[in-house]
């Protein structure tokens, strides 16, 4: 499926995690020992607790933090090189960015250019088109000249996903993307994110929303501290690995037997959820299907977008 | 009538004196619109407090005064550093001591030496009777200020609003904030001797308030705080010659009038706006 990020070509979308432990100034080790590796055209899914290294590992891969030991390496660069030539993008999570800010939507976009500009950051002509895709791309072009703070919450996102674009980032890092947003959005969000991967981009995304992830996630990595496990959705999201990573954390409701069937199927319904859309698992063991919160029609949709 | 509204020009320490508060009162301006939206108003007191004593040993020592100033603000970021790492205690009350401390130590340099320091030209600044050197210091303060603010205030910009962002296309949010504190520490400097460590905190704050609520643009907010401080600085320094007041006071006092005018008619963010569209609100309501 995924092209071994191993040997990886430079400026290709890739992410090697090599052995990396992060231990922060206070002492304190976030992670430890994480392995793992992403190659281009991808959607992966970044799952773990509040606290298990999600978001130590977003900051490793943006060069806040320097591994204590191991390495990182994108795009087959050095996370700095990776960053001067502009291959990471990153899309906030709402509650990080200031609302007030005096920008409006096509600013927030053209910040996606800077490295694209000289040391002035005079705005060209193919900044400005650059810009424009963008926003046409995730349907905000008439959003243009609003102040960010006036946006609703989807189209706060959709925002910040196209400086991503506009960026021309390889690797897009997205923090919990769906939170505080409809449907709709989250709908748009994903079938945008798909296109993105028929690209060859590589999409790291963290988020509490487990139901979500078969139906557009390829590729899962379940952290805990350390990675616990990281591989295709279909092998690695299975109700094993999530009971590794979460433990008591999860909510968990099992319907079987006599509460789900009136005939002698011994199947059962497991219904796992961290905060958000529960993810359902049917089947004789847990681990036997995986399927999408929605409809088992969708599932199937989700097997063969994990196609090669 | 115009030629008592003339008179000033006519006079080469007037004119020296409002070309110098517009050049500062608009370095400070651009200033402001950073400043204020960070939450760090408090750090620009906190500095213009703590250069007094190194501005009173300058004058004591006879070397020049930003010297001293730039000497006792460095140290006062120390000292506020120490106190923050060795203690629980909370950022502002960090501040609150620092900065007193420092100027509570001006204030007995200047009292122990009342001939070579005067207190007030440091307090409440003096722009009218400011000396031929320290006219040479300031400009060029406020110039090279200006020139790196116009060159890099995108990046600035960048990493006030997204620090993330920022590292994402290459910069380095520690080396710019760096940056913006050696210029604001400069500015303040700078504006000591229009304004006064008392009120310089308003030079660096009330323009790019002013400006918050009459825009929605980065861009647009700078031009129009530059605008408010010039304008401001150089028509208290002006009036000051008829008031016979001080030019500090009359640049803060109109700051703030502009400031309330905006405040109340503002088009979209002031208070009448707000209330012309709540009513809006109401009637469309079934």
């Amino acid at each position: 499926m995924n092209a071994a990020a191993a040997g990886a070509q430079e400026g290709v979308a890739s992410i090697a995690v090599d052995g990396v432990t992060v231990r922060y100034a206070s002492g304190v080790t976030a992670v430890t020992d994480a392995s793992f590796r992403l190659g281009a055209g991808t959607i992966c899914a970044l799952v773990g607790i509040n606290g298990s290294g999600k978001s130590t590992l977003f900051k490793t891969l943006m060069g806040f933090l320097k591994p204590a030991r191991g390495s990182v390496s994108i795009a087959g660069l050095p996370v700095g090189q990776a960053l001067k030539r502009g291959l990471v993008a990153y899309v906030p999570q709402a509650e990080e960015v200031d609302w007030t800010f005096p920008v409006l939507v096509e600013d927030v976009v053209m910040m996606g250019r800077y490295g694209h500009m000289g040391f002035l950051r005079i705005a060209r002509q193919a900044d400005r088109e650059a810009v424009e895709q963008a926003l046409a791309r995730v349907n905000m072009l008439e959003f243009r000249t609003r102040q960010i703070g006036e946006l609703s919450g989807g189209q706060r996102k959709r925002v910040f996903l196209a400086r991503a674009l506009a960026q021309g980032g390889q690797v897009i890092l997205l923090d919990e993307p769906f939170t505080g947003v409809d449907v709709k959005t989250e709908d748009a969000i994903v079938g945008l994110m798909r296109e993105l991967r028929e690209e060859g981009r590589l999409m790291l995304v963290s988020t509490h929303n487990l139901g979500s992830i078969p139906d557009f996630c390829d590729q899962v990595v379940i952290i805990n501290k350390t990675v616990l496990a990281a591989g295709p959705t279909a092998t690695t999201f299975t109700h094993d690995n999530l009971q590794r990573a979460f433990g008591g954390a999860l909510r968990h409701f099992r319907l079987g037997g006599a509460d789900l069937h009136d005939d002698e199927d011994d199947r059962r319904v497991t219904v796992i959820t961290d905060d958000e859309r529960p993810l359902v698992l049917y089947g004789k063991r847990d681990s036997e299907r995986v399927a999408g919160g929605k409809t088992t029609g969708e599932a199937s949709d989700t097997a063969k977008d994990r196609a090669p | 009538m115009i030629e008592l509204l003339l008179e000033p020009f006519g006079y080469q320490y007037m004119v020296r004196a409002i070309w110098v508060s517009a050049l500062v009162g608009g370095v400070c301006a651009f200033l402001s619109c950073f400043l204020m939206l960070k939450g760090w108003s408090l750090m620009g007191d906190a500095l213009a407090h703590a250069i007094v004593p190194g501005v009173a040993l300058a004058y004591l020592l006879k070397v020049p005064y930003a010297a001293g100033a730039f000497f006792s603000g460095m140290l006062a970021a120390l000292a506020m550093a120490l106190v923050r790492v060795r203690t629980q205690l909370r950022e502002d009350a960090v501040i609150g001591i620092v900065f007193t401390t420092f100027f509570a130590v001006g204030l007995l340099i200047v009292s122990i030496n009342p001939t070579s320091v005067d207190v007030q030209s440091i307090v409440l600044g003096n722009i009218l009777g400011i000396s031929d050197e320290d006219v040479v210091q300031v400009a060029i303060i406020a110039a090279v200020s200006l020139l790196v603010l116009v060159a890099r205030w995108r990046d600035l910009m960048l990493v006030f609003f997204d620090e993330n962002q920022a590292r994402a296309v290459g910069l380095s949010p520690t080396r710019l904030k760096i940056l913006f504190f050696v210029l604001l520490s400069a500015c303040t400097v700078a504006a000591l001797q229009t304004v006064g460590a008392v009120l310089v905190i308003a030079m660096v704050i009330t323009p790019g308030a002013t400006a918050y609520l009459l825009c929605d643009r980065f861009g647009r907010l700078i031009c129009i705080a530059v605008a408010l401080g010039v304008v401001t600085s150089a028509a208290g320094a002006y009036a000051s010659y008829f008031l016979d007041g001080s030019t500090g006071g009359l640049i803060v006092v109109f700051q703030t009038i502009l400031f309330l005018l905006a405040f109340v008619f503002a088009p979209k963010h002031g208070r009448l706006a707000a209330a012309r569209a709540a009513r809006d609100m109401a009637e469309t309501a079934p």
